[in-house]
């Protein structure tokens, strides 16, 4: 029995996605800006009303095209985002005991409930500051024992750490890995370390629609959407199988192939590493299998590598180069290059993926 | 430079505004402007009275001011470019002391019972307005029509006690007018004027206290000559006609 | 301290002081008449005390009433959309257009004694003309518009955020109204409230207009001033400085509190 079944459009936005999160599971919805993830959970959360649909939480149903809509204070689903949104007159204590007091508990059990809540996210002794007397991480830290203190059955959580400084975010992230257990829990992100350290499976989307759902390991080393390999930092090159190599016209990437192999005229990915990319000012002498003509569209140091960012015949490959390479070949925004690849370094799957709405 | 152009185009707008008001006099050439205040009570019969003076006077302007009479003199005093000033009431006059030449009385005014048309609490004389239950408005003692109407009720050993006390005949009328009121104490020239809004019913008493108006040009008019002929109309068979007509008493 | 900023174009301080001068000017001058020998027995005196506290009390419950039910109608007009929403808020700042003359001669039609609703208010024996009640009526009726306006515009700078978290804890709309949505926009509400009890303490025509003028019962200071100014007009602007005075007593520490409670939650 899965906890959350989800299958809404909202016409308005063109958004129509089904998903599931099952009991205890952490489910990672990811995608591009505007793909719709935040009309996901403003349906969930009763804030957006669907054209079409129907959402289930624990057997009852929140929302129907003929049922009546439960209201969102019934609807016993949390929601964080980004910003903590901490009650400004009330303190830390009072927010987390807000929860537990609009559900009718009495003032002195809901406090002890809410010292218990900031206890196990560490602040504790911070439970008579007002919000504007908390850093960023204590606030968001207050905000994850305030949703929780209200013991939803579904925790949604928007982007949580986006708006914390980078130094903060992985003590919090730490803090959600310990306490999300168990939960059922809905997280929007676009952080691939948080759908790798917190979800247990991912659903990526792109334009409205569900593009890929499977368990996170897998969603992240064997993408199948542009998406999902550019969070997990991989090349992607969706065509269909030659029999040789992946044809994406005018581009073919050969390479070998993985599990599940394609057939015939199935539609495939070629998957590769940036590191794999070799990069070139003229054509090389010999005739390797992957050579691709590309503009270089953006330079980005990424440790002590710089990233390089091109567009080969409509598809964006990147390519690792170290900062000497960068100055020799004189790279810049612009510049036409020769991509290589071996095709040892090049992984060939079938795009579509059995398991895929394994829950519906 | 731009501050000082900015600042200049601000003053320009400011005179330009102050021009188009009309403070400007315009006591020059064939053109003649008389200024006539008056109390409010008058405003029917000194309309009347300025235009018969502009139609024998080619050229002149009558212009009126009207206002409660301690308001005017307030004004006088303050230096309203006023010729003529007739006063509601000799108290206020007598304030002016050397600055109105020459006060004389030219009407007078008595009190009477105003009430809504029907008079529906059934007010037939002085006595009624102390009957339970007669919502009965006044103007305040601090005003002229409320003075006589205290020492009109005082002589009559009466105790008027009104559910208002106005600042204003007006007022006055408009709460009896309304039928908010049952009655009301106002001049006679005053129930005259509302015309059928309202009844008047006269009492005897009412002759304990003739109020009388007078008329005086002032010392420091610019139409020295056409305000004493203002005041010689008012004083004038025709004048008194007119004064007559709208219910006013001989002074 | 308040930092530099980008600093304000000079040109600009010379209307502004002009402003000044206009405003404070005419108060200055005011109390350069008052006559300091009997000043205090000018404001002690019963006929000024009573208009003080008939002032008083009346501005305080048309304040109340103002309270209780311009927030309501603050709230809808900010949270929700209906259709004429437009207009209908047009409607409710009418009164702050109108001349208050014309709001007294609107609420003699409704109320009065031959108004819409007068004739069924006399047939239960209510009869508000020439009571404090119809003071009370007079002022809510001028001063509802400035609460509404005030905090209409704090519950919509405030934004439904706050209130969106509270109802995905499981808080009914009425615990969100109660616990989050009036205690973020208090500041709103009180600076509101202060407007609404100064517009009442300086309310007039459309007092003097509905509810007449007698002392203790609907004599205000206001129309104890108009009426005073005939007959001693030292007396009128000793009061006048003391209506000032209560007012400024009344603003003062309320802005002082806002201000500082936005400081506090920035």
């Amino acid at each position: 029995m899965t906890t959350l079944e989800y299958y809404a459009t909202v016409g308005a936005r063109d958004v129509s996605v089904r998903l599931t999160v099952g009991p205890g599971e952490t489910v990672a919805l990811l995608g591009p800006n505007g793909a719709g993830k935040s009309t996901v959970l403003g349906v969930i959360a009763g804030l957006l009303a669907p054209t079409a649909g129907q959402v289930t939480l624990g057997g009852r149903t929140l929302v129907s095209a003929t049922g009546p809509v439960v209201a969102p204070h019934r609807r016993d689903v949390a929601l964080l985002a980004q910003d903590p949104l901490l009650f400004p007159h009330l303190t830390a204590l009072e927010n987390v005991a807000f929860g537990p007091r609009a559900r009718g508990v009495r003032r002195p059990q809901a406090r002890a409930t809410a010292r218990l809540w900031l206890d196990r996210v560490g602040v504790a002794d911070l439970g008579d500051r007002r919000p504007h007397q908390l850093s960023g991480g204590q606030a968001q830290r207050v905000a994850v024992a305030r949703a929780l203190a209200a013991d939803p059955a579904l925790l949604l959580l928007d982007e949580p750490m986006a708006a914390l400084d980078v130094a903060v975010a992985p003590s919090v992230r730490q803090l959600l890995r310990e306490v999300l257990v168990d939960r059922s829990v809905l997280l929007v992100t676009h952080e691939p370390l948080d759908a790798l350290l917190l979800a247990d499976r991912v659903v990526v989307v792109d334009g409205g629609r569900v593009v890929e759902d499977g368990p996170t390991t897998e969603v992240l080393t064997r993408p199948r959407s542009v998406f999902a390999a550019r969070i997990a930092g991989l090349n992607l090159v969706a065509g269909t199988w030659d029999g040789s190599g992946v044809a994406a016209a005018p581009l073919v990437v050969r390479g070998m192939t993985g599990d599940p192999a394609p057939a015939r005229a199935e539609e495939a990915v070629a998957v590769f590493a940036p590191n794999a990319v070799s990069v070139f000012r003229d054509t090389p002498t010999g005739s390797p299998r992957n050579a691709f003509s590309a503009v270089v569209t953006d330079l980005e140091p990424l440790g002590d590598r710089v990233r390089v960012r091109t567009e080969a015949s409509g598809h964006r490959l990147a390519a690792d180069v170290t900062p000497a390479a960068v100055a020799d070949l004189g790279l810049g925004p612009g510049a036409t290059v020769q991509l290589m690849v071996k095709a040892t370094e090049v992984t060939i799957y079938a795009a579509s993926r059995p398991t895929a709405f394994s829950a519906r | 430079m731009r501050t000082t152009r900015t600042l200049s185009a601000l003053a320009l707008a400011t005179v330009l505004a102050v021009t188009a008001t009309g403070c400007g006099s315009d006591d020059s050439g064939s053109k003649q402007t008389l200024t006539v205040f008056a109390a409010s009570s008058l405003t029917r019969t000194f309309t009347e009275l300025g235009r018969q003076f502009e139609a024998e006077h080619h050229g002149v302007t009558v212009r009126l001011g009207f206002g409660g009479s301690s308001d005017l003199v307030e004004q006088i005093r303050s230096g309203a470019p006023a010729d003529v000033f007739a006063s509601a009431d000799t108290k206020n006059m007598d304030k002016l002391g050397d600055a109105a030449t020459d006060p004389r009385s030219f009407a007078s005014n008595t009190l009477e019972i105003a009430v809504p048309p029907g008079n529906p609490a059934g007010i037939t004389d002085l006595q009624d307005l102390t009957k339970p239950g007669v919502k009965l408005v006044v103007c305040a003692p601090e005003v002229p029509c409320g003075t006589a109407t205290q020492s009109v009720a005082r002589s009559a050993s009466l105790t008027l006690k009104p559910v208002s006390e106005e600042q204003s005949v007006t007022d006055v009328l408009g709460k009896v007018a309304s039928g908010e009121a049952d009655a009301g104490v106002v001049y006679v020239t005053d129930v005259k004027g509302a015309g059928s809004k309202v009844e008047g019913i006269t009492f005897p008493e009412a002759a304990g206290a003739v109020n009388v108006y007078p008329i005086a040009a002032l010392r420091d008019a610019k139409q020295s000559r056409l305000a004493q002929e203002f005041v010689d109309l008012v004083l004038g068979r025709d004048g008194q006609q007119v004064l007559a007509d709208a219910g006013f008493g001989k002074p | 301290m308040r930092p530099p900023g980008v600093g304000l174009p000079r040109w600009l301080y010379l209307p502004a002081g002009l402003g000044a001068v206009f405003v404070l000017l005419p108060l200055a001058a005011m109390v350069s008449r008052v006559d300091g020998t009997h000043l205090v027995a000018l404001i002690t005196s019963p006929s000024s005390r009573e208009a003080l506290w008939l002032s008083l009390r009346t501005s305080a419950a048309s304040t109340l009433v103002c309270v209780v039910l311009g927030v309501p109608m603050a709230v809808v007009l900010a949270r929700t959309d209906f259709r004429g929403q437009a207009a209908a808020r047009s409607l409710v700042l009418l009164p702050l257009v109108v001349p208050p003359v014309v709001s007294g001669i609107a609420l003699l039609y409704t109320f009065g004694r031959r108004g819409l609703l007068g004739h069924a208010l006399h047939v239960v024996g209510v009869e508000v003309a020439f009571t404090s009640v119809a003071v009370v009526m007079a002022q809510t009726f001028v001063a509802l518009p400035f609460l509404v306006i005030s905090l209409e515009g704090a519950l919509r700078t405030a934004g439904q955020r706050y209130e969106v978290a509270a109802a995905t804890l499981g808080a009914s709309p009425s615990t969100v109204f109660r616990r989050v949505t009036l205690p973020l926009v208090l500041p709103g509400l009180v600076s509101g409230a202060v407007l609404a009890f100064a517009r009442s303490l300086g309310e007039f025509g459309a007092t003097i207009t509905f509810a007449g003028s007698l002392a203790g019962t609907t004599r205000t200071l206001p129309i104890q001033i108009y009426l005073e100014r005939f007959d001693d007009p030292d007396a009128a602007v000793a009061l006048s400085l003391l209506l000032v005075v209560v007012a400024v007593l009344v603003i003062a520490p309320a802005s002082r509190a806002t201000v500082r409670h936005r400081r506090g939650t920035r």
